[in-house]
C-alpha cells in the first residue's frame, strides 16, 4: 500500500473510464491525458485498464509500503525518490519506506503515477475513477491509504523510452461538430485563425477559453455531448468538454477534438495558448 | 408507425448521431425508443452506449472508431426494420413529493407569480404524468416534458449555489428533480424523499428514457418516514407497466 502523506492540490485515482451508463447521465470519467497514460502502463506490461494516479500542478508525498515498480509520465514536476531526481517514461524499483515526492511544475498541467499492476481502490459502477456525483470522494486526501498488489518478481522488458513529447504542442485537431453548420464566416475566421487562452475556469469537467467570438441566437433541444465536444454559447463563449463533461447538453456543438487533441489540452492550464486546426 | 426522416452524421470518429425532426412530442420520441431496441439488439456483442435525447439517438463507441459510411447503409436499413423488434418496457413511476414549506423555498413566491394559490399549484403539478425526454446533465437528472403552461416560470435570475439533493423545481417549460446536491437556478417548490440516482446499486437509476413520471404529495411525517425506509433499503417505488 502506499500511504498519502501529503495529497497534492487535486490527485485523484482514474483508470479508462466508466462505461455503461451515459443514458442515466453519468460521464464516463478516466484520464484526461490518456495517451500518456497507455504509454507508462505499458512499459509496466500492465492491463491498460489499470489504475493510475492523475496529479494536477502540485504532486503528493507518498510512502510505500511494499515494494513495487513505478513510472510516471506527463507533466513534468521534478519528482524525487528518496530526494534523488527521477525522470517521466522510466521505470523505478521502490523498496518498502521509500519516499515519492514532487515539486516544482515544469512543464504540462498533469502527472501520472503508474504502479505495477495498477492500484486497487475500490470501484464503483465498474470503475476505479473518482468522480464526485459517483464515488464517496473526488480526490486523495492527506492520510489516505491505498491499495496495490507487492510484486517483488517483475523483470520489465525495457525500462524506459523516449517518446514525443505532447506538452510543447498546441494545436488541437478537430472535426466538425453536428452544429458546425450554424457557424458564418465571421466566427470561423476567428475561430481557426488565431489562437485561444485557457480561461481559470478548466477543469476534469470541462476547459472554457478566455476569448469569445461573435454570439448566436441558435436554439437546439438537448442532444449527447462526448468528452472533446466544443460548445458555443449565445454569447460566444467555447466550452470544451473533458472527461467528467456532462453527457447531454444543450449548445450548439460546433467541434470535436481527436483523441490526441484531448491528451494535448489535458496538459493545458490558465492562460496557455492552444489553437484548432480541422481535419 | 410513421416514417421519419432520418438524418445520420458521424461526430467525432466515436460516434454516430441520428436525427429526427425538432419536435418535442411523445410519437417522436417512441419512434427513437424502438430504434434504440433495435439498435440494441443488432449490435449487442459490441461496446457501443446509446444516448437518447427528445429527438435525438447518439451511437458511441467505447473503444474501435465507427466508420460512417461503413454504417450508414446498415443504420438506415436497421431503421425500416425497426418495428420487428418488440418495444421496451416503459413504466409510470409515481414519486412522493413534500412541498412543505422547508422544502418548497419559492413555494410561495410562484404561487404569487403565477396567480395561484400555493394549493391550486401542486394540484396543477401533481395532476398530469410527465414524459422523460432525456437523463442528462447530471447523473440521473431527468428532462421531463409535458408540464402545464399555467406553471411555466422563468428560471432564477441567479442560480443558487447550493440545491439540496431531491429538490423538486420549475423553470420555463420543465419540472424535474436534482438528484444530488448542485448549484441550480431553477425555482424550487418540494422535495422528492425517494432517491433518484444511487451509485452504489448495481442499477443506479431505475428510471429510463421513454418512461412516465407522475408526482403526488405527502406529508411531512411521510416524508420522514419515506426517508428512514429509503436508509434501511425497504422503500419501493411505486411503478406500474405502461405497456406490454
Amino acid at each position: 500500500m502506499v500511504n498519502v502523506l501529503k495529497s497534492g492540490f487535486f490527485t485523484t485515482v482514474q483508470d479508462t473510464g466508466r462505461f455503461g451508463y451515459r443514458d442515466k447521465g453519468v460521464p464516463v470519467s478516466g484520464i484526461m491525458d490518456d495517451l500518456t497514460v497507455n504509454q507508462i502502463n505499458g512499459l509496466l506490461e500492465n492491463d491498460p485498464k489499470a489504475a493510475v494516479l492523475e496529479i494536477t500542478m502540485t504532486g503528493p508525498t507518498l510512502l510505500f509500503g511494499e515494494a513495487t515498480h513505478v513510472v510516471l509520465g506527463g507533466a513534468q514536476m521534478s519528482a524525487t525518490l528518496n530526494n534523488t531526481p527521477i525522470e517521466n517514461h522510466k521505470i523505478y524499483a521502490v523498496s518498502e519506506g521509500d519516499i515519492l515526492s514532487y515539486g516544482k511544475l515544469e512543464k504540462g498541467f498533469r502527472g501520472y503515477l503508474a504502479i505495477k499492476d495498477g492500484f486497487k481502490t475500490d470501484a464503483v459502477l465498474g470503475s476505479k475513477s473518482m468522480f464526485f456525483q459517483v464515488t464517496p470522494t473526488n480526490h486523495i486526501s492527506d492520510g489516505d491509504v491505498l491499495a496495490f498488489d507487492r510484486d517483488m518478481s517483475f523483470e520489465p522488458k525495457i525500462t524506459a523510452f523516449k517518446t514525443e513529447d505532447l506538452l510543447d504542442e498546441n494545436v488541437l485537431e478537430v472535426f466538425k461538430g453536428p452544429e458546425y453548420g450554424i457557424l458564418v464566416d465571421k466566427q470561423l475566421e476567428r475561430i481557426f485563425s488565431d489562437g485561444f487562452l485557457v480561461s481559470k475556469e478548466n477543469n476534469r469537467m470541462a476547459y472554457q477559453l478566455q476569448e469569445t467570438v461573435l454570439g448566436h441566437g441558435h436554439t437546439m433541444l438537448t442532444s449527447a455531448t462526448l468528452p472533446g465536444t466544443v460548445q458555443l454559447t449565445p454569447e460566444g463563449r467555447l466550452i470544451i468538454l473533458m472527461k467528467d463533461g456532462q453527457t447531454t447538453g444543450g449548445y450548439p456543438r460546433i467541434l470535436q477534438l481527436s483523441k490526441k487533441a484531448i491528451a494535448i489540452l489535458a496538459q493545458k492550464k490558465f492562460s496557455d495558448t492552444i489553437s484548432f486546426k480541422l481535419v | 408507425m410513421n416514417d421519419y426522416p432520418i438524418r445520420i452524421r458521424s461526430f467525432g470518429v466515436h460516434a454516430i448521431l441520428v436525427e429526427w425532426p425538432d419536435q418535442v412530442d411523445t410519437v417522436v420520441l417512441n419512434d427513437i425508443l424502438q430504434y434504440a431496441q433495435c439498435l440494441r439488439e443488432h449490435f449487442k456483442a459490441e461496446p457501443i452506449a446509446l444516448v437518447t435525447a427528445y429527438n435525438s439517438l447518439t451511437l458511441i463507441s467505447e473503444r474501435e472508431p465507427l466508420d460512417l459510411k461503413e454504417m450508414e447503409s446498415t443504420l438506415f436499413a436497421l431503421y425500416e426494420k425497426r418495428t420487428g423488434t418488440p418495444p421496451g418496457q416503459k413504466y409510470l413511476w409515481r414519486l412522493p413529493v413534500c412541498y412543505d414549506a422547508e422544502f418548497g423555498i419559492d413555494l410561495e413566491a410562484v404561487s404569487d407569480r403565477l396567480g395561484l394559490s400555493t394549493e391550486e399549484l401542486i394540484t396543477l403539478h401533481t395532476k398530469n404524468s410527465y414524459t422523460v425526454y432525456g437523463i442528462g446533465f447530471l447523473p440521473g437528472f431527468m428532462y421531463l416534458g409535458g408540464l402545464t403552461a399555467a406553471l411555466e416560470i422563468p428560471r432564477r435570475p441567479k442560480p443558487r449555489l447550493r440545491v439540496r439533493k431531491g429538490a423538486v423545481g420549475l423553470a420555463g417549460k420543465q419540472t424535474g428533480i436534482y438528484p444530488q446536491e448542485s448549484p441550480g437556478g431553477w425555482n424550487i417548490i418540494g422535495n422528492c424523499s425517494v432517491p433518484i440516482f444511487d451509485a452504489t446499486k448495481e442499477t443506479p437509476c431505475l428510471i429510463s428514457v421513454g418512461d412516465q413520471v407522475q408526482f403526488y404529495a405527502i406529508s411531512r411525517s411521510e416524508y420522514e418516514l419515506h426517508k428512514i425506509e429509503g436508509e434501511v433499503g425497504i422503500y419501493q417505488v411505486e411503478k406500474s407497466l405502461l405497456n406490454g
